[in-house]
């Protein structure tokens, strides 16, 4: 109940949050994946986080329990609420929720008291994700973090807005907008500046930016048909050397690939001082070591922001202190030049946002490797208004929480489902293709190389179940594919309806998803979400 | 059938004796000779760009054989050290035999 | 689904395996010896209608690129001579599906060495 959470709210107080002894000569600050979440939310972390390979079991594929063994958290502190999902909807309650971007302000106006020259990095993801967003082409976060003044950042779902789009805002962006694996595809030169010098605390600091290495795949590359993107490792290696050429006593990699491929890319680049990693949403309290290379993970949806302050003397990194520090928007008070900002941004919106449209009686979140109660909504509606067999939903990461008994808004329906290229498609498959959908897309979480591994979760799928063995390789880790209505097994050569939404093929029909969604909801009214036994996993 | 068009990246100055590098592309549609033409059903007749040639002052320094695997457009990217000023030369020739082609002149230091 | 556009029907892997096998040795002359070049390519290709590779060989005079999983595994041979800074160069190819790129360069000597590498080719969308 709500004396509950003043009383936890007590032990916690912003001092407490912001409490950092400031030392060395240089700060940096890291803020990624916002997805658009302008104001606080419920964000439950995933509850399964498989590794697979060299990364089995090792941060951050551990989740519950092991989570807080691990960094020696106290079941029930602060700390296991914000990283962990264990007794997530009790301590939400307790702790209420979390983010906000005036809150992140009053953080960054803090930090910057202590270190008025701190490097302010976003690390993409921040135009994409809300309705307000969507209907403004990004503008309402480009206002925003403009008002925030980050130092530079890189990207990836920003381009889903398309390459007009993406050039007319950076063309006026008053920061770098980096990117050394983004080339033009006709003449293989590189499209966007690779990185960006700074001098702070006597030193020079390289600001080297990659966005996400496999956008042409992942979303639909006809939304930017002559770029090239990649992991690129040996350009990577090149605009290290050219950095420390130039002076750069500390190499800064403001990466969107993901933490696994980061992991590696520290381990096969030379003198690379910190990564701060994007894309995959994990939230460590302490960086990865890997060889001299601090890999540091910043969470989501504006939870969370870290700030590392590094000694940097003759050319290397002497000492450093870090702090994940988690945003509980109850505690941190909101600085209110920025809420009358995002308020302002809000403001034409309003009442399209805050419209109930339905109630859900069962926890919503989307994050977890094979399913989500988010994507079984989802997938249910999709069966409903698309009258198929079977759904399928993309294993997207993005996408807040609602706590049992929470109404339903319309802003909440486009946490989860905002996108350029929503439309809920119909079409027929052969099993034999279903079977290569789901392969194809395991092979992304679960190839052992990272390299291979594009970050996001299983594509979620309704009214069919399966095996997964993760140890397996490609074409041999879904088996026992079902279909639930029938419980007879899918036949490789017959065809089934499929309905599914996000396809990266251009001139794809359908009804966008989220009037879908909403349709569905409006309909049912009140939402129960079993839980989803479908999908069998082998871990190995 | 759309204008076939050589383009070329060259540098227009070099030193002597360091690598130059070369970008070359040509529009240019590759026939592989397995398409089937949507309409009719047909197989379309293979039709590519089968040899690729650089010559500096005449002689061969780059050359390339190209079969129907080479994506459309096809593009080529090699390095050349030079020792003297003089005329790069590009020729594409076709399974039809037409050749295309297209000069560049490079000023060697 | 984007192999009508590349325009090649996958044959059986085995078949394309071993046609590539015997393009190399008759290339080669033989069975060339491994290592000694190097395949630059894309881990996932973002387009299978055209990726980009490099190859690369110190002191060769011809390389030989090959698709092993292409119905015809041919794909092109680049030739170097004394004006070439170095034997290295790159075009873009058609992939018909997850397969291996073999290079095989010839060397002034006329000693023969080899290379492969995996290139995935995905039907792609779930963007993390
Ligand atoms: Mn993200
Ligand atoms: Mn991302």
């Amino acid at each position: 109940g709500s004396w509950a959470r003043l009383a936890a709210q007590q032990r916690l107080t912003q001092d407490q949050l912001l409490d950092f002894e400031t030392t060395g000569n240089v700060t940096l600050v890291h803020l990624t994946d916002c997805h658009a979440h302008l104001k606080p939310v419920w964000f439950r972390e995933p509850s399964i986080n498989l590794g697979v390979g060299e990364a089995k079991g090792k941060p951050p594929h551990i989740s519950g329990k092991r989570f807080l063994d691990t960094y020696g958290l106290e079941a029930g502190s602060p700390e296991a609420y914000a990283l962990t999902s264990e007794d997530f909807v009790a301590m939400a309650r307790e702790y209420g929720r979390v983010g906000g971007f005036d809150r992140i302000s009053t953080v960054l106006k803090s930090i910057r008291a202590d270190r008025p020259d701190a490097l302010f990095l976003d690390g993409g993801d921040t135009w994409h994700g809300s309705y307000t967003a969507l209907k403004t082409g990004g503008q309402d976060m480009v206002n925003i973090m403009n008002a925030l003044k980050p130092d530079a950042m890189t990207s990836h779902w920003e381009f889903t807005y398309g390459i007009e789009r993406v050039t007319e805002i950076v063309d006026d962006l008053p920061f770098p907008f980096l990117g050394a694996n983004i080339f033009d595809n006709e003449w293989d030169e590189p499209a966007y500046e690779s990185h960006a010098m700074f001098e702070r605390g006597g030193v020079k600091v390289a600001v080297i930016g990659q966005a996400f290495p496999y956008l042409p795949i992942a979303n639909p590359r006809w939304m930017f048909p002559n770029l090239s993107f990649g992991i690129r490792e040996e350009r990577m290696r090149e605009v290290v050397e050219e950095v420390r050429a130039d002076g750069a006593e500390l190499v800064v990699l403001l990466s969107h690939n993901g933490f696994d491929v980061d992991r590696k890319m520290a381990a096969q680049v030379e003198g690379i001082d910190v990564i701060l990693s994007g894309h995959t949403h994990d939230a460590l309290p302490e960086p990865v070591q890997v060889d001299k290379t601090l890999i540091i993970a910043s969470g989501s949806h504006g939870k969370f922001v870290s700030r590392i302050d590094l000694d940097v003397r003759d050319g290397g990194v002497k000492g450093y202190k870090y702090r994940l520090i988690p945003i509980f928007s109850d505690v941190i008070a909101p600085d209110p030049e920025m809420t009358a900002l995002v308020d302002a941004e809000r403001a034409p919106f309003k009442a399209e946002l805050e419209e109930v449209i339905g109630t859900t009686q069962s926890l919503l979140y989307r994050r977890g490797n094979f399913n989500g109660t988010w994507d079984d909504l989802i997938c249910q509606a999709l069966l409903e208004e698309r009258e198929a067999d079977i759904a399928l939903s993309p294993g997207f990461r993005w996408g807040a929480s609602l706590l049992p008994g929470d109404p339903i808004t319309r802003e909440d329906i486009y946490s989860a489902t905002s996108m350029s290229y929503p439309n809920a498609y119909r079409s027929e498959m052969t099993g034999e293709f279903i079977h290569t959908i789901l392969e194809d897309v395991a092979d992304n979480l679960f190839n052992p190389d990272p390299y291979y591994q594009q970050g996001g979760d299983m594509v979620r799928v309704g009214g069919m179940g399966y095996t997964i063995d993760v140890t397996k390789p490609i074409g041999s880790r879904i088996t026992d594919m079902t279909l639930l209505k029938t419980g007879e097994p899918i036949d490789p050569a017959k065809t089934y309806v499929v309905s599914g939404w996000a396809s990266v093929n251009e001139g794809t029909e359908g009804p966008p998803i989220y009037d879908l969604v909403e349709q569905y909801i409006q309909r049912k009214g009140s939402i129960e979400i079993t839980p989803n036994t479908a999908v069998k996993t082998i871990a190995g | 059938m759309a204008k076939i068009k050589p383009r070329v990246k060259v540098p227009k100055k070099a030193k002597a004796g360091e690598a130059v590098t070369i970008k070359t592309l040509i529009s240019h549609p590759m026939e592989s000779g397995q398409r089937k033409d949507r309409k009719t059903g047909e197989l379309i007749p293979r039709k590519i760009i089968n040899k690729f040639v650089a010559k500096y002052n005449g002689t061969d320094v780059f050359w390339m054989d190209m079969e129907p695997a080479i994506a459309a457009n096809p593009y080529v990217e090699f390095s050349v050290k030079l020792s003297e000023s003089g005329t790069i030369r590009f020729e594409w020739t076709d399974d039809d035999g037409s050749v295309y082609d297209i000069e560049k002149k490079i000023t060697v230091a | 689904a984007g192999l009508a556009a590349v325009g090649l029907i996958r044959m059986p892997a085995h078949a394309s395996e071993e046609a590539t096998m015997a393009a190399v040795k008759e290339y080669a002359g033989g069975m060339p010896e491994t290592g000694g070049v190097e395949i630059g390519a894309p881990e996932i290709a973002e387009n299978g209608n055209t990726v980009p590779i490099e190859v690369s060989a110190d002191g060769a005079t011809e390389i030989m690129i090959l698709a092993a999983g292409n119905p015809n595994p041919g794909v092109g041979t680049f030739h170097f001579t004394e004006m070439s800074a170095e034997s290295r160069a790159s075009t873009r190819i058609r992939l018909a599906g997850t397969q291996d790129i073999v290079a095989v360069a010839k060397m002034a000597d006329g000693s023969t060495k080899m290379a492969r590498r995996e290139v995935k080719v995905t039907i792609g969308g779930c963007g993390g």
